[in-house]
């Protein structure tokens, strides 16, 4: 059974249809791009699969290790192992990272019908982690993302992934704002998560990111549909030739 | 018996809430006397109304109605059901004194405990001398009402230089259902004090009863005082609490006060900063759900020049709950150099709550910096998607968002075991939350 399977996805937001019929079938293990120009529909897939609201999907389905993704709410998705790491991670002043943290991780556990970490133990598994990721402790005291430049709330993204251990991560433009040093540390963050037993979708516009993060299959989207999938190559070719031809071929 | 029809005529007619509270009143025949008067003023002007401008969003004809006959003082049945809630209550490392159902309840009270430089008093003791406490600015009706009928109170003095590591905590306990507590208390804090002084109202299991506090709080110069105010009545009963602050010169004070019960409450400060150089933060948190109405009302007076106010008040509001806000700052044409502001934040968790603000500045200096600000909005979407993705369900994500709203307040609060206190409450209202 395929771990994540879109099927003839279409979806409105108000009046207008975004995704026009998308298909896409993500195995464990795998890591799939998703490429394609501004307004292409790839950060509306990431926000559908992850139960944004405001997205109205018409017709098609997803479903997630066989279960229907779309009747669950955002957080039954992500104690079921979805993860969506966010394009702009929000600020939330006033909840401490730590907290924030902590409640995350003892909710999806309790929703699993785990037993949830003790104080002690969950700063344990937090240094850990945190260590492993060269995420310095200070980040963890303040607030939720407030006062982080743009590679610290991306690192914290890549944190909570390696906290959570998702089946699914969905890496939404996780290039953008960065400079190459600060993309390269969370790049490095991300391949240390891949795992055979964990799947990637990173969605970009650009090549670049895709030299730090490789990988297995790379899909083409323009205007609300997937046009073209290949390997790592496909990425390359369009490095040199740009998205007009598929805008054309769409 | 409406006892809010007020009456015309110079008749000297007194009714039923009175009469059948005299005799059991504490005081003087001079003392009674004064309270017959302030009652009569209660009497002429009967209870507030949305037609009186200081009133206009808290019509206590509307809201209250019929006042309920004075509690009888309380029994050892009273005094043990209070002992529970003083338990569950009492801030750690506190000296209690504890008034159960408006009597001074010395056995629940750490009267003993009190650093030396603590003068401690009851009201009752106060009254058999002479009826200065009762004679407070008359402002409104509630006030009168409360002077006609106070019963009790702790009249506290603090020393000048005292240096009280332990907080005071006042602990305003009801047990009796369906009736009033009247209580007045006096705080009198000398030059140079550090203190920090807690005031809680708790239900022991009581319900429908009415609260009508007054506190006489006058600080001294260079004193550094911290007042923190809890409000946890029972969801139905009505809290009428009204505050007279002076401040001496170059003295700092912290009022934080909490509302998360009852049905029906009203704060009404009156601060006079009567020295110059100090310093008044106020903050102020409403939670309110259900139908409860919670109103705070403050009047600033910067009788001096050069100190600086600052209140923030926020609510949170649920269901068809109605919080209401009105500060009033006014500058004396001597009070060069006031810099006062108030800022209000209404957090609207369902379409049907209601925020009323009212600032009002009332300048007669030049050479000022005044303001106001207000805001209300629902929480935040993308930060609720942005929790619940990371699998917080709605109830918790809102939790927590709300958590963080208050807590910008509740972190002024400088000590562990206060704070820590104040914080268990507010997660015990969001628990509430239906």
């Amino acid at each position: 059974m395929a771990l994540l399977e879109v099927k003839d996805l279409k979806v409105r937001v108000e009046e207008r249809e975004i995704l026009h019929g998308l298909t896409l079938t993500v195995n464990e293990g795998e890591v799939h791009a998703i490429m394609g120009p501004n307004g292409s529909g790839k950060s509306t897939l990431s926000h559908v699969i992850a139960g944004k609201p405001g997205y109205e999907v018409t017709d098609g389905q997803i479903l997630f290790k066989g279960e229907d993704l779309l009747e669950m709410d955002p957080d039954e998705r992500a104690a079921k192992g979805v993860f969506l790491a966010f394009q702009y991670p929000v600020e939330i002043p006033g909840v401490a990272t730590m907290t924030f943290l902590r409640t995350a991780l003892n909710a999806q556990r309790k929703a699993r019908g785990e037993s949830e970490y003790s104080t002690p133990d969950f700063l344990k598994k937090v240094r850990e982690v945190s260590k492993s990721l060269n995420v310095p402790q200070d980040m963890l005291k303040r607030g939720v993302n407030v006062g982080f430049s743009g590679g610290e709330k991306k690192r914290n993204e890549v944190l909570q992934m390696a906290l959570f251990e998702p089946s699914l991560c969905i890496l939404d433009e996780m290039d953008s704002g960065l400079d190459i040093d600060a993309l390269r540390i969370a790049a490095d963050g991300v391949n240390a998560l891949r795992s055979p037993k964990r799947a990637m979708v990173v969605i970009t516009h650009y090549q670049r990111l895709l030299n730090y993060i490789v990988p297995d299959f790379v899909h083409v989207m323009s205007r609300g549909r997937v046009v073209k999938s290949g390997d790592k190559e496909l990425a390359l070719e369009l490095e040199a030739s740009g998205y007009t031809q598929f805008e054309d071929a769409a | 018996m409406n006892v809010a029809v007020a009456k015309t005529g110079s008749g000297r007619a007194v009714s039923d809430l009175f009469t059948s509270a005299e005799g059991r009143l504490p005081g003087s025949p001079a003392v009674i006397a004064t309270r017959r008067d302030a009652f009569e003023t209660y009497e002429r002007l009967g209870l507030p109304h949305r037609r009186i401008e200081e009133w206009k969003y808290t019509d206590l004809r509307a809201l209250v109605g019929e006042l309920l006959p004075l509690a009888a003082a309380p029994d050892a049945a009273a005094l043990a059901s209070a002992a529970d809630a003083v338990k569950a209550h009492a801030v750690a490392g506190a000296r209690k004194l504890v008034l159960v159902d408006g009597v001074f309840a010395a056995g629940l009270s750490d009267v003993k405990a009190l650093a030396s430089e603590v003068g401690f008093k009851t009201l009752q003791e106060t009254l058999e001398k002479d009826a200065g406490l009762l004679k407070t600015a008359a402002v409104d009706a509630v006030i009168s009402l409360n002077a006609a009928m106070a019963s009790d109170g702790v009249v506290l003095s603090i020393a000048d230089g005292a240096q009280l590591s332990a907080p005071i905590q006042i602990i305003h306990v009801a047990t009796a259902a369906s009736a009033s507590a009247f209580t007045r208390s006096q705080v009198a804090v000398g030059k140079g004090v550090r203190a920090t002084i807690i005031e809680s109202f708790v239900a022991a299991g009581a319900k429908a009863y009415q609260v009508n506090d007054a506190v006489i709080l006058s600080i001294g110069d260079d004193a550094d005082v911290a007042h923190i105010r809890l409000l946890d009545d029972a969801p139905d009963a009505v809290n009428i609490t009204s505050q007279f602050v002076t401040v001496g010169a170059n003295t700092k004070v912290n009022f934080f006060n909490m509302t998360s019960g009852a049905a029906v409450s009203r704060l009404q400060g009156f601060i006079t900063l009567a020295g110059e150089g100090s310093d008044l933060s106020i903050n102020g948190v409403n939670l309110l759900q259900k139908t409860e109405h919670g109103d705070t009302t403050l009047v600033v007076d910067h009788a001096v020049p050069n100190c600086v106010s600052r209140e923030i008040f926020r609510a949170v509001i649920d269901d068809r709950a109605h919080s209401v806000f009105q500060g009033r700052i006014i500058v004396r044409p001597d009070a060069q150099k006031t810099d006062g502001k108030m800022m209000t934040r209404a957090l609207l968790l369902s379409d049907e709550a209601e925020a009323d603000n009212k600032p009002e500045l009332e300048i007669f200096a030049d050479d000022v910096s005044c303001g106001h600000g207000a805001t209300a909005g629902a929480l935040d979407d993308n930060l609720l998607f942005y929790l619940k993705a990371r699998g917080l369900p709605e109830k918790q994500a809102q939790a927590l968002l709300i958590q963080a709203f208050v807590g910008e307040a509740i972190e002024q609060i400088a000590d562990d075991n206060l704070r820590e206190h104040v914080i268990g409450i507010a997660e015990r209202w969001l628990e509430r939350r239906s």
